[in-house]
């Protein structure tokens, strides 16, 4: 587990414009995880700290039971909406195949914050293809960088009562590696939830944030 | 104040601003949101109509009552609505009207790419391409100007990257209550009658109007010069323009907003203000043609790509990685140098220290083999058992366009044609009345059914053929997200309405062989279609059960369970194809093959496997209920 205590503002390495400091995330999981719900709260809270914000994502057919990916970009002024392969300054993974599948857009070095859940697609419930076993991914992680931080958001929001939360919870562990003030996020999170489920998400938010904080209990 | 609003959120906030009292479309993804949004606003009145055609018709009548108004379709539905579209740019109207199409580069969800640019070229009316939320709310706003100020329809040409970005917009309120801009409805046969005469007059109007805009679009506000050095100009549009910003930062810009027609004296000006001009535009090279036409050299002259597009390419979305590798590979920019380069991606196998993890391939291009994770029927979705009991039938099945499309996908594979909405049926009627031995099926959604299905089915039972059609019907629009529809008994302003029964209208269609069954029964569907196909004529199964996903349907949910000693590892279970069933580490002690285990939160209880099962291994919803409250 890593610790860190300061805002990466990365330079985008291979863009020529350098001078324009971003942060690209890059969230991934599948139809049904709540990847978008995340990815407009990452997106509402780049734009309370007064960057400029865009987020992009694709509907439609691609969301009954297919991967998802919805990218964020932060910037003093952000152009393209999609960030390019190698880039991302961070991967959230709601689910660890999918972190697989992303991981050409995360650049050397950058951030992985992935759940351990798998959730396998129908190629290998009902076919021949062989979900990687945990220590693949986790090789195949480590090639591109040594910052993974495994967060079991599914079994703490089970645990919390709904499976539903696990996306906050990878979103509390963000915002402690941001070492953003929880406050900031929870507000963000409280307009985009219903009142009835503002505890367990609040609960699920300070979880994955003690994670990165104090370390697993 | 600005708010984070997707492409589509701004056109909505956009017409609204502008006064727009009536809006129509079809849900078409990426269009969709436009009217969801707008139907929440005061003072309009927003519609879903059952077509593209239907729903601009609808938008031109509200424009020559003098209302603005507002069609919204995506790419394929200017084809439906094709027809109205080319005489309502003859006629013009008293109000204005401002027709968005959203194309979809790269067919995330679509079934062909086609630059919706050339229908306004096609038409001889303005084009409008946003760059980012912000302008597709100006421009929207400035299209209800320009087509009231030229008489014309105007075509906001939006796509999926512009339609599902969210980006900062200042949003404001109704700039004025818009009162109609007449009194009365026209009484203008000389240009709102289409009748040969008049068309013959009309043409050459609006020839001259075309003229007219070429002259307005050079000092159009939108179309922006923005001077850094001279040794690159690029002219663009839409998201291309950010992706010329990100991977050209020291060129010069020409961006226009107005991409039909084009500003020919400030192209040529700024032509004159660099050393190296070019294009840089998605899909169709568009504006790249024209200025080529306009005879103004761009760089290089040589052309790389097949057609007339000579750096970027003609098919799929641009990115930033794209745009650059194309710029390389012209030579317009340096080779990367090897210490800069930045190859270190996750997938590539070359690259790679570590020896490969057992389970692991490479495939051809050097990236990981990862299980595929394609689009799947969701848990429970109703379509599962007619595909089912179809793949096992053997029969040709004609698809459409919906949800169910994915009943071509493995193991269900049980669709074999699929072009356009509606086109299932006319397809199946095509094949049958050409004398194909085999006698063929056709499946339609309800929504799709009532979008261009209806005809084709009446051409069925008018020219009698041996189709057999099944009309999936699970009460709403479900692949664009559970719009309603006439099926649904409500309004997209949410006003109950009239529910259309779907079996009495295929009777009043002239069909007599007609039955609703419910979906999950796919024993009663089985013996139904078996029946069907020793006999001759025309024949339609309505199968009927809400989509899954409805939130009075995830109340019944039910997780159903496979008893271990009974299941032998048949397999007949996982060819429905459902996310929930799933392979256990159990083996079967005769057999060794692994046992079927369903996963309790995928799983809704819809029962199709447990009707499939042959060995009664797994649970009925009473059992599972039974088991639950008498322990």
């Amino acid at each position: 587990m890593e610790f860190h205590q300061t805002v990466p503002m990365n330079d985008t390495a291979s863009s020529p414009s350098k001078s324009l400091p971003s942060l690209n995330i890059l969230l991934t999981g599948v139809g049904g995880q709540g990847t978008i719900l995340a990815s407009n709260i990452v997106a509402e809270v780049g734009v309370a700290l007064g960057y400029d914000v865009k987020k992009a994502e694709v509907h439609g057919m691609s969301q009954r039971g297919g991967s998802v990916v919805s990218q964020v970009r932060w910037g003093r002024q952000v152009f393209s909406p999609i960030i390019p392969p190698g880039e991302a300054d961070y991967l959230i993974a709601f689910e660890k195949l999918e972190a697989l599948r992303a991981l050409s857009y995360l650049r050397p070095g950058g951030q992985i914050i992935v759940d351990p859940h798998a959730i396998p697609p129908v190629t290998v419930t009902s076919g021949d293809a062989h979900y990687p076993e945990d220590e693949t991914i986790q090789v195949q992680l480590a090639r591109i960088t040594p910052h993974v931080h495994w967060i079991p958001g599914v079994a703490i929001a089970e645990e919390l009562g709904n499976a539903k939360a696990a996306n906050v919870v990878l979103l509390g562990a963000f915002s402690a590696l941001l070492n953003h003030d929880p406050d900031l996020w929870l507000g963000v999170i409280r307009q985009r939830v219903p009142e009835k489920y503002r505890e367990l998400n609040e609960q699920a938010f300070a979880r994955g944030r003690d994670l990165i904080l104090t370390g697993p209990r | 104040m600005k708010r984070l609003l997707s492409g589509n959120e701004a056109v909505a906030h956009g017409a609204w601003e502008a006064g727009v009292r009536v809006a129509a479309g079809y849900p078409g993804t990426p269009s969709t949101e436009i009217l969801e949004t707008l139907a929440r606003f005061p003072h309009v009145y927003a519609e879903w109509s059952p077509n593209e055609k239907v729903a601009l018709d609808v938008a031109i009548g509200a424009a020559y009552a003098g209302r603005r108004a507002l069609a919204t379709m995506k790419h394929v539905g200017v084809n439906v609505a094709a027809d109205a579209f080319m005489y309502v740019a003859m006629t013009g109207m008293e109000a204005g009207l401002v027709i968005v199409s959203a194309d979809d580069p790269s067919m995330h969800s679509s079934q062909n790419e086609q630059d919706n640019r050339q229908y306004a070229k096609f038409a001889r009316i303005p084009c409008l391409e946003p760059a980012d939320s912000q302008d597709a709310k100006d421009l929207t706003i400035a299209a209800f100007d320009l087509s009231e100020q030229f008489d014309t329809p105007v075509l906001l040409r939006m796509t999926t990257r512009i339609c599902h970005t969210s980006t900062p917009v200042e949003v404001g309120a109704r700039r004025q209550e818009y009162p109609p801009l007449i009194d009365k409805y026209p009484r203008n046969p000389a240009k709102y009658v289409m009748v040969p005469a008049n068309a013959r007059k009309r043409h050459p109007i609006i020839e001259h109007r075309l003229e007219e805009l070429a002259a307005y679009a050079e000092t159009f506000p939108f179309n922006r010069v923005e001077m850094r050095g001279r040794a690159l100009g690029v002219i663009t549009a839409g998201v291309a323009y950010q992706y010329a910003r990100e991977v050209f930062p020291d060129a010069s810009i020409l961006k226009l907003g107005m991409t039909y027609p084009l500003p020919q004296k400030r192209i040529r000006d700024f032509a004159g203000r660099v050393d190296r001009l070019i294009v840089l535009e998605e899909l169709d090279p568009f504006i790249e043609d024209q200025v080529r036409l306009m005879g103004v050299k761009l760089w290089p002259e040589r052309v790389l790509y097949p057609h007339t597009k000579s750096i970027f390419p003609i098919t799929g979305e641009l990115n930033p990685a794209i745009v650059r590798e194309s710029a390389v590979a012209a030579g317009l920019l340096p080779e990367p140098q090897a210490g800069e380069k930045q190859v270190v991606r996750g997938e590539d196998q070359a690259e790679s220290p570590q020896p490969l993890p057992a389970g692991l391939k490479i495939r051809g291009n050097g990236h990981l083999d990862l299980p595929a994770r394609p689009p799947v029927l969701c848990p429970g979705c109703p379509h599962r058992g007619v595909f089912y009991i179809l793949h096992k039938l053997k029969v040709p099945v004609n698809g459409d366009i919906g949800c169910y499309t994915l009943g071509v996908v493995p193991p269900l594979s049980a669709i074999h044609t699929t072009g356009c909405m509606g086109a299932s049926i006319g397809v199946a009627h095509g094949a049958a009345v050409a004398g194909d031995k085999e006698r063929h099926v056709a499946v339609i959604g309800d929504s799709t059914f009532f979008h261009t299905g209806i005809p084709a089915l009446l051409n069925v039972a008018y020219n009698r053929s041996n189709v057999i059609t099944i009309i999936l019907d699970n009460r709403t629009t479900a692949m664009t997200g559970h719009q309603a529809n006439p099926g649904t008994g409500r309004t997209l302003q949410g006003k109950e309405t009239r529910e259309i029964e779907i079996e009495s209208l295929v009777r009043a269609l002239g069909i007599d062989e007609v039955v609703t069954i419910d979906a999950y029964e796919v024993e009663t569907i089985e013996k139904t279609l078996k029946r069907w196909l020793k006999q001759d004529g025309p024949a339609v199964l309505v199968a009927k059960h809400a989509c899954a996903l409805l939130p009075e349907e995830r109340k019944k949910y039910v997780s159903l369970q496979v008893d271990p000693n009974v299941c032998n590892g048949c397999t007949i279970c996982f060819r429905i194809g459902c996310p929930a069933i799933l392979k256990s580490d159990k083996l079967d002690p005769k057999y060794h093959r692994p046992l079927a285990e369903i996963d309790p939160l995928l799983c809704t209880g819809c029962e199709i496997c447990a009707r499939v099962c042959p060995r009664d291994a797994i649970s009925f919803r009473d059992q599972v209920l039974h088991l639950h409250y008498d322990p």
